[in-house]
């Protein structure tokens, strides 16, 4: 029986746009109106990071309710069936005020998961931020071709034969010209019958921007200044992924000395060393120089640190690889420096000092989570 | 049979099992109106669910967020919609494309049931649109009304502007339950006007026409002279009709004043028409939650057993139907609780638990083995699915023996515990909780008191208060929705820990207020 109702297939009931799809896409709207209105609460907070999939985000909002004249819950009760004497509590998860609810009087605090594609997170965050788009610097947009058998067509090499077309064909003919016997079905296909997988030529743009994102793992940074900077890059990353159509990401680490490491450990490492600030930077240009020729990308290095660094000396030999080296090669050099309670703070002083003037430049003080969004802007709000 | 967006015929083998299915329904018994199954995809199942079974109706976000919560738990494998019936002529009911065939048999059983109790229970009776000219049959033309409401609500949208328009159905949507659903209601003739109840003599005395004090009788005529006595009495008959209230006589159709009063512009007042007429149509199957789903549950099992299911498919029919009685803490599930009561119906009446007699009997073991033969048991059960509905039902219905067998507790929130916990089986206690849960689908009682309070234009809501608060927060943004309909500032009576309490909202700020 059920083999029967599997065969059965109507051409209509497969996904044709819905009537519904107008108005689940005017919810979604006002879902969205929802998230930009909240969008401060959720980078504070930080709580989307862990929502994470491939490509969207798991929001959980207010469930958005109509509001009736009802009853207050708490003098109400109801009648439940089941075991228990007087006194009992109703199970565990009913305690939070679900009890006594029949279906559709649903309690008002529940919370909705919305998902939402990471664009679309980028795109609320540049409409609430007001950030402006960012120019390609006239550099070259690289694409890669690729080619996928997708098509078939009638004549090519004998190696895309595409066996299962042509002997289908030869037996359509067969059969129609009355040539098909049974008895021995013998198939011989003719030069109309034979068929070749063809291909089509997709372009693929790749990755024509890179960020480079640079830490100071020393002992100063603690885990609440890390989170600060995890937050802050995910939001980052998520602006500047909406910019470009591919974006790369590499990590660098360094206390006083500099390693390159993978996104996990890059937000894990807890070391306890000094902190030369120039190892970091020395690697950045290093990889700049190998993998990542300036005219043909957009290169985006990020620092954080708490602003202790170990000498003057090694403040200025940051500077000056920065004036020879990073700044010529990049869009633009953002330092963000996270308040800690040991660090000194001197290295934006620094900065400033001495490449006064310098637009690609952009420095920030993060002094709690609060203080991210504001960060954010300033990195951002340029446009480069 | 109303033309459809969807093109969802039934395959043979699902008509097959459809004629079968209506044949052992009908030697039962059940009495039902034509009904027409469609085959719908998940998709479209949710879609039409969204809708709440209409696939055809306003366009307003809520449908859509509806679907983004069904289609997230089907795709989780939280939920999955078996069956839904709408009440029309014909009935349309959906099957799940995919499902057993058990599950469809199920299904079958179940919506023919709901189809019998749409045609026969007299609270649907105001859901009639009139009768078939042919067969006197009542016609029910839901599906094409609500298309027709929504269309006009679209071409509305597209002259005004779908924000505007979906703004005020918000609105009017907070406003969805006041509703009187004693209201004798037909749509094809709804004329609120001309409802006259005869109350006896007019007892209000006719008040004495003020003149001025004459110290000699012969200056009367001089003093008080015909011309300016005439003027007197029409100024007083004047104040007298100015002081009439207005609603003379409160009224808990709040939606139907406000369609008859409120200074609306034509689209507001087909919007809110609208919303009113969906109201009312869904009105008995909130009052007839328990009843109705009981009633389907019943027949789905007796005819699934004694008739349609084979020895392969009864395990699998027991798997779901245990799935549908199961019962949660904290929750009655009406269709357990339905189920039950009319078993406990057949059975008693079977057995002649009924009666003076059987209420004086204090004989336990005489009691336990009461059976009289009467086997009256299923006239009594077509009865009571005519006449009654889940509150009459389950105060006519419901006893002490049955509370004990089914375990029926009420609960309540323990402050001091910070938690929900059993409060009582006591059987008058748990009666009385269900009743006041059933009463007006758990809805507060509103009426409206005064359009023209203070003389302003304002206009007062009471709220009959009889034992639970108004939630505060909600009643203020009820509100807003008021005063955006009324266009004046509106008050609600109501009763706040104990206090009566008048919230007023003036269009700009919320007012609280200890009356004394």
């Amino acid at each position: 029986m059920t083999v029967v109702a599997l065969r059965h297939r109507r051409p209509y009931t497969d996904r044709v746009s819905l009537r519904i799809d107008q108005d689940h896409g005017r919810f979604r709207s006002i879902v969205r109106g929802r998230i930009r209105q909240n969008l401060r609460k959720y980078i504070s907070q930080g709580e989307l990071l862990g929502r994470q999939g491939k490509d969207v985000v798991s929001i959980p909002i207010p469930q958005i309710d109509i509001p009736r004249f009802r009853y207050g819950d708490k003098q109400q009760g109801g009648v439940g069936q089941g075991d228990g004497d007087s006194g009992d509590p109703l199970s565990g998860e009913e305690q939070e005020g679900e009890g006594g609810k029949k279906a559709g009087q649903g309690e008002g605090q529940h919370a909705l998961e919305v998902e939402v594609t990471l664009d679309e997170l980028a795109a609320i965050l540049g409409e609430e931020l007001a950030l402006p788009n960012i120019e390609n610097k006239g550099k070259a947009k690289l694409v890669n071709k690729k080619d996928r058998y997708v098509g078939i067509r009638r004549v090519g090499p004998n190696s895309l034969r595409h066996f299962k077309r042509t002997f289908r064909h030869a037996l359509r003919r067969q059969i129609g010209m009355g040539t098909y016997d049974p008895k021995r079905p013998i198939i011989i296909p003719t030069r109309d019958d034979m068929r070749y997988r063809s291909w089509k030529t997709d372009e693929e743009p790749i990755a024509n921007a890179v960020i480079l994102y640079m830490m100071d793992v020393s002992g100063s940074m603690g885990d609440e200044q890390k989170e600060i900077v995890r937050i802050e890059s995910f939001w980052i990353d998520a602006w500047l992924r909406s910019q470009y159509k591919g974006l790369e990401t590499r990590f660098i680490i360094h206390d006083a000395a500099a390693r390159e490491v993978d996104r996990d450990t890059f937000f894990r490492t807890r070391e306890s060393g000094g902190t030369m600030i120039s190892s970091a930077y020395k690697l950045a240009a290093q990889m700049i120089e190998n993998d990542y020729p300036s005219g043909e990308w957009n290169i985006y290095p990020f620092h954080f640190s708490d602003g202790d660094n170990w000498s003057v000396d090694d403040t200025l030999a940051c500077i000056d690889i920065l004036k020879q080296k990073l700044l010529p090669a990049s869009n633009m050099f953002c330092y963000g420096q996270v308040e800690s309670p040991y660090g000194s703070g001197q290295f934006i002083k620094d900065l400033r000092e001495h490449l006064k003037g310098d637009d690609r430049v952009i420095t920030s003080e993060i002094r709690d989570r609060d203080a991210i969004v504001g960060s954010i802007r300033e990195f951002l709000g340029k446009g480069r | 049979m109303s033309s459809f967006a969807l093109k969802t015929a039934l395959p043979a083998y699902l008509h097959d099992e459809q004629l079968k299915m209506e044949a052992y329904a009908r030697g039962f018994g059940l009495d039902f109106f034509p009904t027409v199954f469609e085959v719908l995809s998940y998709d479209q199942m949710n879609e039409v669910a969204s809708y709440g079974g209409f696939p055809v109706r306003y366009p307003h976000w809520r449908f859509g967020m509806e679907y983004e919560q069904l289609s997230k738990s089907y795709e989780y494998g939280l939920s999955k919609i078996y069956e839904m019936v709408i009440n029309n002529t014909p009935s349309i009911a959906y099957l799940l494309e995919g499902n057993s065939m058990v599950e469809q048999k199920l299904v079958m059983a179940h919506v023919l049931a709901h189809v019998d109790f749409f045609k026969n229970n007299f609270a649907f009776a105001v859901t009639d649109q009139g009768k078939n000219p042919e067969t006197g049959a009542p016609l029910r033309k839901w599906i094409d009304t609500m298309a027709n409401d929504g269309a006009v609500v679209r071409r509305w949208a597209n002259r005004v502007g779908i924000e505007k328009v979906e703004e005020f159905v918000d609105q009017c949507l907070s406003l969805e339950n006041l509703i009187d659903p004693h209201k004798p209601f037909s749509p094809a003739t709804a004329t609120r006007k001309g409802m006259v109840e005869f109350e006896g003599e007019d007892k209000t005395p006719t008040p004495e026409t003020p003149r001025l004090r004459v110290d000699h009788d012969y200056m009367e005529g001089f003093i008080n002279p015909p011309a300016f006595m005439d003027a007197q009495r029409k100024k007083t008959a004047d104040d007298l009709e100015k002081a009439k209230k207005f609603p003379e006589r409160r009224d808990r159709d709040v939606l139907g004043f406000l369609l008859d009063h409120a200074p609306l512009e034509a689209w507001e007042r087909d919007v809110l028409a609208v919303i009113r007429r969906e109201a009312y149509y869904f009105a008995p199957q909130m009052q007839t939650k328990i009843m109705n789903e009981g009633w389907a549950t019943y027949w789905h099992s007796k005819i699934m057993t004694e008739k349609a299911c084979d020895a392969s498919e009864i395990i699998d029919y027991a798997d779901r139907t245990a799935g549908v009685l199961a019962t949660a803490k904290g929750q009655i599930n009406p269709y357990k609780l339905g189920v039950e009561l009319y078993r406990s119906i057949e059975e008693r009446w079977n057995k002649g638990q009924f009666g003076k007699e059987w209420e004086d009997c204090d004989d336990l073991d005489a009691r336990r083995n009461w059976d009289r033969r009467l086997g009256q048991g299923r006239k009594k059960l077509f009865e009571a699915r005519s006449l009654y509905t889940d509150v009459t039902f389950v105060d006519e219905f419901l006893t002490p023996d049955f509370v004990a067998e089914q375990k029926m507790y009420t609960f309540g929130y323990s402050q001091r515990n910070n938690r929900w916990e059993i409060e009582t089986r006591k059987f008058q206690e748990v009666k009385q909780k269900l009743l006041e849960r059933l009463t007006n689908g758990g809805n507060p009682f509103i009426y409206v008191e005064d359009a023209n309070q203070g003389n302003r234009g304002e206009l007062l809501l009471t709220h009959e208060h009889m034992g639970s608060d108004l939630r505060v927060d909600y009643a203020k943004e009820v509100l807003r929705s008021l005063v955006r309909v009324w266009k004046r500032p509106v008050e609600v009576q109501t009763v706040v820990d104990g206090k009566k309490t008048l919230l007023r909202f003036d269009g700009q700020e919320h007012l609280q207020r200890a009356l004394t």
